[in-house]
This record gives structure tokens, sequence and C-alpha cells, in this order.
């Protein structure tokens, strides 16, 4: 294992674990906004204890994310130097940005939304908690074009050579919205809104088959359901248009999304397959001509190969059969998402959603779809973009910091390896303490700090 | 070059960045100097006290330090990637720690064990003082210069990051947080938690002043370059002179009672330490020990004229909302710490 290969490792492992709870985050701010709102607007009980349920494990999310993503920004200056000299002037602006427009906002009314409910009006705390997802969703914004910037580079020149070249901002709109910004923050949005509703769905279908807080738990079913729905409907659309735009921008990155390697041929699109470097061909289910049709609406104009591309600027043969898995698997879950909350959407209509076990068990279970969904397709988004780390300008292994050496990056990527684990044991405990526990008894428990005072355990 | 009010714009930034770091000091300062001396409340409540005094506003104080690294990034990116790569191992333990920082006060209180709450109180603990640690050691390292080459690749070892000078920065930043944070405690607290903490208060002063005279001490003697621009610009003396009159003032104010003041006096000392290095360092940010040709400065090392100025914007913008959120959530939980159903 050499210095490049372990810091790669590193940074896709660090990031793959952080990315677990922002989507979380972004979505659960969301509901949490309707709930407390319908908590203002009725007044009614369920809709408090709702709340107060939900922000105790929004706080349990929020608090992993931040530690874990404090690591990301970091990263990009201890084991790729060279990366970030070149990219300081553009990439550094947008992260920045989002820690002084976002990451500020969402941490700053945090503490007012955890310990707040005694302290300030129901109006100021509803207002910290559309400031909270506000924030969270501002984060996203400015990662989401930071990263789209190294996809798809615009509003820039290059100065400079050897070290010290660099990419240089020339126009910053045009960078912030470069052509893949748009689409691929919708994506990664509407993504966000999937995992957090269906955390919400998965823990009251939980509760409803346990027949347990039933009220409460069928309220918070059909509000998330509804986020769901409409979430998984919308992510076709931003789906399609990501699609498109890799198609129009990184030609070899669909390519080797769909394991497409003849330029000259019609393109057909796999449902599932498996791809052979060698013979240039996917086993698997397709429709025939349907990338072509999908990207071009006519089923005769050919699709940019793999074979266009000079081995040393693709994804190597091994990637490719990586992201095309991944890829596919995005995509079916995407269907799959889609598909389930449609029927529950139709049974709900019958007003017979809550009669079905079977349903509500998948449901239970379904929370791990858009977490699947949403890794798989950033594996495939980064991955796919291979060689590059800025896309046709920089590549990955001439981004490594040059002091770096091997067993440093041992050192840290162990060191990160066991702390993740620790944290992901604990935060997999504490979720499911709290999630046993429930949502009622919310008012109890206040301690007057004179007394208990013989108890070394005050609760 | 485009300047404003007299000043180039990488000069600027370098304000900016000074003025960022200072309030992450300032804040997190306390934080971290609050978490140092938990071990030394002995009763339960105590410690909650103690963890809920900083509990609502610590995950917005380490807000600065995101905002700072960013600004590094995109002012000073050769900053930014140099210092990084060059401190690799104390910046991968630094985070880390931040993490457990969080995840001890995070999770403490989720359990009523015993043996849990202590476990977390030491990591809680232990990881604030090797946070104060860690940070004094990349301070220390910074003033005395790291070894350079020209291709901005560290060439030292990392047993070089701790020597003689840079240790006594770490503990002189660790002294600092103690005090600080003790002091910000007893601001928060009452009854026997209080008369314990004016005495912690005391003896952890002590322990700064000491350690100030120390480190100023071997400042001037063997840091000569730090000294170099006070002794050309004399009434650049006024910063030092103010420092150690803001350092008296804290004991003053100290043995009147009055511990907001004291708090913002040591806040003041704060800001004023970084702002004395700063002064020392400029134009240099990263002095490289192999060749001062390869210093990396504020004009060598910045981003481009139209970069900085767009972050100048952002910060004219951004700095004054985060200083009013910070002040809402600050003035919110103000007085002294209620344990109620949602603390920790």
């Amino acid at each position: 294992m050499n210095t490049e290969i372990l810091s790669r490792i590193q940074f896709a492992f660090t990031i793959a674990f952080h990315y677990i709870y922002p989507p979380l985050s972004i979505g659960l701010g969301v509901v949490l906004v309707i709930m407390e709102g319908m908590y203002l607007r009725t007044g009614k009980q369920i809709y408090e204890q709702m709340t107060r349920f939900w922000i105790k494990i929004f706080a349990l999310i929020f608090g992993i994310g931040v530690a874990t993503g404090i690591v990301m920004e970091f990263e990009f200056g201890t084991n790729w130097a060279v990366y970030s000299r070149y990219v300081g002037d553009i990439f550094g602006s947008a992260l920045a940005a989002e820690g002084i427009f976002a990451f500020a906002l969402e941490s700053g009314f945090l503490g007012i939304l955890l310990f707040g409910w005694n302290r300030v009006s129901p109006r100021v705390h509803f207002f910290s908690t559309i400031m909270v997802a506000l924030g969270s969703m501002f984060s996203a914004i400015w990662i989401v074009v930071a990263n789209s910037w190294q996809q798809t580079p615009a509003g820039y020149r290059i100065e400079g050579e050897g070290m010290k070249a660099r990419a240089v901002i020339t126009d910053f709109w045009e960078m912030v919205f470069n052509p893949s910004s748009i689409d691929r923050l919708s994506h990664v949005i509407i993504g966000s809104f999937l995992a957090g509703s269906f955390l919400v769905l998965s823990v009251n279908a939980y509760y409803i088959l346990r027949k347990r807080h039933h009220e409460i738990a069928k309220a918070g079913f059909k509000i998330a359901l509804t986020v769901a729905t409409v979430a998984s409907l919308m992510q076709l659309f931003t789906g399609h248009r990501s699609a498109d735009g890799v198609a129009k921008h990184q030609p070899a990155k669909l390519a080797a999304f769909e394991g497409h390697y003849d330029s000259l041929a019609v393109a057909d699109m796999y449902l599932v397959g498996w791809t052979n470097a060698e013979k240039r061909h996917i086993t698997g289910l397709k429709i025939p001509r349907g990338l072509s049709l999908l990207l071009h609406q006519n089923f005769t104009t050919p699709v940019k190969g793999l074979d266009a591309f000079p081995k040393s600027d693709r994804p190597s043969s091994r990637a490719v059969n990586v992201v095309f898995q991944t890829y596919h698997l995005m995509v079916a879950i995407g269907m799959a998402l889609i598909g389930l909350s449609l029927l529950a959407i139709f049974l709900w209509w019958k007003g017979k959603l809550f009669e079905q076990k079977w349903l509500l068990q998948i449901f239970v279970w379904a929370v791990l779809l858009p977490q699947i969904a949403n890794q798989v397709g950033w594996y495939s988004a980064e991955i796919g973009r291979q060689p590059w780390v800025v896309y046709g300008l920089l590549r990955t292994s001439d981004a490594l910091s040059q002091s770096l050496k091997t067993e440093q990056v041992l050192f840290s990527l162990i060191m990160f390896t066991l702390v993740y684990a620790l944290l992901f044991v604990l935060f997999l405990y504490l979720l499911n303490k709290k999630i046993k526990h429930g949502p009622v008894d919310t008012h109890s428990e206040t301690i007057p700090d004179s007394s208990k005072r013989d108890n070394p355990i005050l609760n | 070059m485009e300047t404003i009010l007299g000043l180039d714009l990488p000069t600027w930034w370098f304000l900016v960045i000074g003025a960022v770091f200072s309030g992450y000091a300032i804040l997190d300062g306390f934080d971290l100097g609050a978490g140092a001396l938990h071990l030394f409340f002995k009763k339960e409540e105590s410690r909650r006290i103690a963890l809920n005094a900083i509990g609502p506003v610590w995950d917005g104080n380490e807000v600065w330090l995101v905002i700072g690294g960013g600004a590094l990034f995109a002012g000073f990116p050769v900053v930014y990637a140099t210092i990084l790569s060059a401190l690799y191992e104390l910046f991968m333990v630094f985070l880390v720690m931040l993490i457990f920082r969080a995840i001890s006060i995070e999770f403490r209180s989720k359990e009523p064990m015993l043996w849990w709450r202590r476990l977390w109180d030491i990591s809680y603990s232990v990881s604030s003082i090797l946070l104060a640690l860690a940070l004094g050691l990349v301070l220390g390292n910074v003033i005395q210069g790291i070894a350079i080459d020209k291709n901005y690749a560290y060439q030292g070892t990392l047993l070089d990051l701790f020597n003689p000078y840079a240790l006594l920065v770490a503990v002189t930043t660790l002294a600092l947080f103690m005090m600080h944070g003790a002091i910000y405690l007893v601001m928060k607290t009452e009854n026997r938690l209080y008369a314990k903490l004016t005495i912690l208060v005391k003896n952890t002063t002590i322990f700064f002043v000491l350690m100030f005279a120390i480190t100023s001490l071997a400042t001037l003697l063997y840091i000569p370059h730090l000294i170099a621009r006070y002794k050309e610009v004399p009434y650049m003396f006024a910063f030092p002179v103010l420092a150690i009159l803001a350092v008296a003032n804290i004991t003053r104010q100290i043995a009147y009672r009055k511990y907001f003041f004291a708090f913002l006096s040591s806040a003041f000392v704060t800001a004023m330490l970084i702002i004395l290095v700063a002064v020392g360092l400029f134009p240099n940010i990263i002095l490289s020990t192999i060749d001062p040709d390869l210093h990396i400065t504020v004009y060598n090392g910045s981003s481009t004229e139209k970069s900085l100025k767009i972050m100048l914007t952002f910060a004219a913008i951004g700095v004054p909302l985060v200083g009013v959120y910070t002040f809402f959530v600050f003035w919110t939980f103000r007085g002294k710490v209620k344990l109620d159903e949602t603390s920790y």
C-alpha cells in the first residue's frame, strides 16, 4: 500500500462515515419544522411531544455529524496539500462560506433548540428550528458547490506551473453556478429529505407495530410519508437531470456508470448487470437502446463510450465495474422508494394504511435504503471521475501532500477506523435507546437544584 | 496593489484570520479550560452544572474553528496546506480529540451508570487538556518556524515539533485556558461549587501568570525574530504593555470578586497574546528554518486579490451575523446554571 492509496482510503472512509449524518440532519430538519409548525398551529400535545422527541434524535445525529465534519475540513490540507494549494483560491472560498453562513447559523441556534424550551417563547423556539433547518441546507449548498466545481470547473483560469500551478477565480458566480451545481445540489438535498423522512417512517412504523405511542406514531408517520413521497418523485427528476449533466460534461463518467465502451454504438440501458472489461461486454438485463433514448430522446444517436478516452484519462476497468454496480444500485433503490411511498399513500387514501403489518415491517427496515442510495450515489460520482480530482485539470495522484509518509497515513487511518467504529456502536446504541424510550413523558423529571442532593446520580 | 483604508488585501485577510482565531481561542478557550478542570469537581451535581455551563454554547464556539479553517484555506491556501501537512500527526490527534470532547459532552448524560459517567468525565477532561496542549504546540512551532523546503514539504521529524519552546507555549496555553475556564465557571455557579471555583480561579491565575512570565522571558531570550519588529517600531511596544496590564487587571478583578470583568480581561489577554505573535511574525506566517527565502508570507501564500475581495465581502456580512447570534445565544442562557429536563 502506498501513501496515495492509503490517503484515498482514509478520505473515502472518513467522508463516507460522515455522510451518514448530514443527510439525516437535513431531512430531519424539514420534518421538525413541519412538526413544530403543526404544534404552533394546533396547540396539540402530540405534536409537541413528537417535536421534542425528534429534536433529541436530531441532537445525537447532528453532534456526530459535526464531530466527523470538522475532520473533513482539515483533511484536505493534511493529506492533499498540493490539491489544497491548487484549488484554494476557489474551493476555499466555498468552504469558508459554508462555515460563516451555514454552519454558524445551525450551531448557534441548536443550543436554543435543545436547551431553550423553558427560556424562550414557542415562537422564538420555532424560529430557531427553522434557522437550524435552513443552516443545514445552506451547508449542503456550499459543500456541493465546492464539489461540483471539481467535477465541472468553471469561472477560473490556471496560473503558474509545476508545484506553483493553481486555479484562480475569474468569475465567482460562474464558479458557484458551474454546469453541475444545481442538478447535483437538488439531487443531494432531495436525497437528504429521503434519508430523514425514512428514519421518521421507520421509527413510527416500529411504534405502530409494537402498539406503542399510537397517536403520535400515526401522526408522525403521515407527516414523514408526505415528505417522503414528494421527495422520492422529485428525485426521479433531479436524478435524470444529473445523469444528463454527467453525459454532457463528464462523458467518461457516464460511460463508466453504464459500462458503455463503444462510442459508435447506440447505447443500451442495463437494469442490472456485470461488466467484463476484456470483452467489453455486460451480462445482464437491458432495455435495448434505452440510454440513447434517455439522453438523446431517440433510438439512433450513439453515446460516447469509454474507448473515446485514453486509458490514462478514464476510470480503470475495475473502477468501471464498481461504479456500474453502485450507480445501478442507486437507481434501483430510487425506484423502490417511489413504489413504496406511492403504495403507502394509496393505502392511506383507502384508509387502510396502518392495517398492513407487512408494509409497516418493510418501512421499519426501509430506513437503510436512502442511506445506501446516498452512499453508493456518491461512490459513483467520486470513483467515476477518477483519475481526476479536479476534472480534466488535476490528477488525484498529483494532489497528494509531498512530505507525507506511508506510516503517517497508516497511523491516522487506523486511528480513524477505531474511533469511528466506537462512534458508530455508541450511535446505534444511543439511538436505539432513545427510540425504545419513546416520545412520551416530556414534562416529568425536572430536577429542582436543591432536591436529590444526596443521590449521587441525578438522572 | 489594491488597498482598503491604506492596507492591502492580504493584510486585511491576515487581520480577519487573526480576529477569527482570537474569537475561537476566547470562546472555545473557556470550554477547553472548563474541560481541563472537570475532574477537580468531585460531586455528580457539580460535574453536571459545570458541563451544562458550557452545554448550550460549546458547539457554537467550535464554529469559530470551522470558520478559521475555511478562512485559512480560502485566503492563505499555501499556509493551510503547508502547516496541516507538516504537523500531520499533531492535527490528526487534535481532530480525534475534538471528536472525543464532543461525544463526551453529548453521551455522558445518556446513561445513569456510575462507570459510564466516570468514563466520559475522564474522556472529556483528557481530550480538553490535549486539545489545549495541541493548540499551544502548533502556536509554539509557528512562532519558531518549521523546516519547510522549496516544495512546501516538511523536512523535519515528529520529534522536532516537541521542542522545549513549543512545549512551554503548550503548557502556557493550557494554563491560560484553565484560568479563563475557571473564571467562566465561577460566573455560572452558586453555593458550594462557586466557593470551590473561587479557589480554582486563584490557583489557575497564579499558574498562568507564572507560565506567562516564563514564556515571555524565553521568547525574549531565544526567539529574536519575534522581537525584531518591536525593536524596529517602538510604538508597537504598546501591545506587550497592554497585555501585561490586562494580566494585572485579571488579578485585580479577581481580588474584588468582579468575575465578569475578570472574564473580559482574560478574553482580552487571550486576544492580545495572539496579536503579539501576529505582529511579531507579519508579513510572514510560516517561517522556514531551512532558508529565509522560503518563508511563506501574506503575499506569496495568499489567494488572488479577486478571491480575497470576495472573501472580505463574506466576512463583512458574515462575521457581524455570527456575532449577533452568538450574543443572542449567550443572552438566552445568561445567569447561573439551573439544571432542568433538557440539561445534559
